[in-house]
């Protein structure tokens, strides 16, 4: 793919630029922590940040939205909600936040897309950033398959120290980049930087899954009725903090909301949990998942085998938000690797 | 693109009160247009202001561009619905889902078996094999109520007769009921099928399924000749809300209407 060079000192220059046609969301430190939000110049961005709190679904899929509008009474009628999304920038995405935006358009734009998620995120532009080293001891990304990217953005930076090698990703970004940005040709010397980089960046990453992943859906099926769920459901809160952080996560709740007058009102989606009781319920009361460990387990199948299974890629990428937000320190790698372990030691 | 969340407005033509709790909700879309449903799909049902709700239709694509939906007064919108006139209009997407196999069972018996509500989608198959009656070979229909005034669709129970044998029982009989009583696989005893041509299908309660599929097996009917329709909160009815998942499928893409041996070894599914 054709590379280009953005020295560090341009990069300013190239935000900015960006800012007078783009919304540029990046990451932003925010009381110790980083979040994506929207920057008003490349100085509120800290491009060397581990991970966010919450992955950049929100501006796609975001946490509340209106599908429709209608009117009650003598003259029903209703109208869908389409608005036109302003153009952003999704700047500094790590490949996991990539993974999973992929994830989610095999989920809204595949067989029957969803019109709003469509709109959103054609005029979302993404400039990837790598990551050359773990964000914590959270992060298993190696193990999910995440930890390098094949397309999936329209620029993809890597850090080679005084500059960032720019990867164009798509016709968008390489009209971008001519547009905004002050870049130059790779001498031999960066090439030969951006593979120390490459070589480096593998060094740092370990794998801590103790299988293969694509055995992960039939390990976690045979594991349908192990007592270990029991036990890591009676650990759970069943909060659905894992769920709300989750980069993966887009199951919706629908409901209709009222103004005052009783005349008007709006269908409103907003994100759901699968951990929560009432996902399954049905009207009259009967819940189909009304145990914690039923939910649990869901919530682990759904990501390690129902998705997998349906979209031809593991549901999860590995970035580590579900167990950092976890009360309990419910951590994907500890449980594959148990039920694994324990499967091991009953085949033996 | 097609905005999928956007209901057609459909017009109340006409409601009747089947039981305490069930009305017969008769519907056209707004132009006339047609629903184009098979047997055995749903439609999601909204009353603005209220919310929406999956519901299957009970009528068949045979009988014109008016359709008809049976609800139980059991949730928010139902109860919403069943305070609805002539005249007011509901919202209606879909419609969703796969259906009763039409197809596959072309040719063969069937044998219906249906637990209270469950009486509705497989009317819409029943008045279909009606109106297709040569497609189709014997035709049994055993239908179990709680009681008898909770039997629904009573005035039709004589021209389901009229294509094979129908066959109806109560959990429990009240001073009128002179038929019989006990729990639908009661009357499973009464019905002699060839399993090498029987398509048997069943609707109802999740608890009926386990009894029912038993006395199923019994006759000799093989897995992949049996369906069950099966009940969740379909509530985007496009596969991506999350609420009607059984294990890896998606009840509202998938199903409601699933072979057996393709649910079988699934633990959410009966």
């Amino acid at each position: 793919m054709p590379l280009k060079i953005l020295p560090k000192e341009s990069v300013p220059l190239f935000v900015d630029n960006l800012l007078r046609d783009y919304e540029v969301i990046g990451p932003l430190r925010k009381d110790g922590f980083y979040v994506f939000g929207s920057v008003r110049s490349f100085s509120d961005m800290e491009l060397d940040y581990p991970i966010t709190i919450y992955p950049a679904k929100k501006f796609f899929l975001p946490p509340r939205e209106s599908l429709l509008r209608f009117k009650t009474g003598e003259k029903v009628s209703v109208e869908p909600v389409v608005e036109e999304p302003q153009p952003k920038v999704l700047f500094g995405l790590h490949p996991c936040d990539l993974h999973s935006t992929w994830l989610l358009d095999a989920a809204f734009l595949q067989e029957t897309p969803d019109a709003s998620y469509e709109a959103r995120r054609r005029h979302t532009v993404f400039v990837g950033l790598d990551c050359l080293k773990p964000c914590d001891e959270y992060a298993f990304c190696k193990d999910m398959g995440t930890l390098y990217v094949n397309g999936g953005y329209d620029l993809f930076l890597t850090d080679i120290g005084d500059a960032y090698a720019v990867d164009i990703g798509s016709k968008r970004g390489e009209e971008m980049l001519e547009r905004y940005a002050d870049t130059r040709e790779p001498t031999p010397s960066e090439l030969k930087r951006l593979e120390a980089a490459h070589k480096e960046k593998e060094e740092n990453f370990s794998n801590r899954l103790k299988f293969d992943i694509h055995n992960l859906p039939a390990i976690l099926w045979n594991s349908y009725d192990s007592p270990y769920w029991e036990e890591l459901a009676q650990k759970c809160l069943g909060c659905g903090s894992c769920t709300l952080v989750c980069s993966t996560c887009y199951c919706f709740d629908v409901f209709d909301k009222v103004e005052l007058n009783l005349q008007k009102g709006e269908r409103i989606r907003v994100w759901d949990s699968c951990l929560l009781e009432e996902f399954a319920k049905v009207a009259g009361g009967l819940n189909f998942r009304p145990s914690r460990v039923e939910r649990l387990r869901h919530r682990f199948f759904r990501k390690g085998k129902y998705l997998t299974e349906r979209f031809g890629k593991v549901g999860c990428v590995g970035c580590g938000r579900c167990t950092r937000n976890c009360l309990v320190h419910i951590n994907p790698i500890e449980v594959y690797n148990h039920i694994y372990e324990e499967q091991q030691k009953s085949a033996a | 693109m097609d905005l999928i969340y956007r209901p057609r407005l459909a017009q109340i033509l006409e409601v009747k009160e089947l039981t305490e709790r069930e009305k017969l909700f008769t519907l056209r879309l707004e132009g006339g247009e047609v629903l184009g449903h098979q047997p055995g799909q749903f439609v999601e049902v909204s009353v603005f202001g209220v919310g929406e709700c999956p519901i299957s239709i009970c009528s068949s694509p045979t009988r014109g561009p008016e359709f008809q939906m049976c609800v139980r007064a059991v949730g928010n919108v139902t109860n919403a619905l069943h305070r609805l006139r002539p005249g007011d209009y509901v919202g209606i997407r879909g419609p969703y889902g796969r259906g009763f196999p039409l197809q596959e069972s072309k040719g063969q018996d069937l044998l219906i078996a249906a637990g209270g509500l469950g009486i509705a989608p497989l009317r819409s198959f029943i008045h279909y094999i009606m109106d297709n009656r040569s497609d189709y070979g014997e035709v049994t229909i055993l239908y179990g109520a709680r009681e008898p005034k909770e039997i629904l669709f009573k005035d039709e129970i004589s021209l389901m007769q009229g294509i094979g044998r129908c066959l109806l029982t109560v959990d429990r009989g009240d001073e009128t009921w002179e038929g019989h009583v006990g729990v639908i696989t009661t009357l499973c005893p009464m019905v002699t099928v060839d399993p090498s041509r029987t398509i048997a299908i069943t609707v109802g309660p999740p608890i009926m399924y386990r009894f029912i599929l038993q006395e199923f097996f019994k006759m000799g009917i093989p897995e992949e000749r049996i369906y069950v329709d099966l009940e969740r909160h379909m509530k985007c009815g496009v596969g991506k809300c999350g609420h009607c998942q059984i294990n890896g499928f998606y009840v509202c893409r998938e199903g409601p209407v699933f072979k057996y041996s393709e649910i079988k070894d699934l633990p959410e599914a009966i």
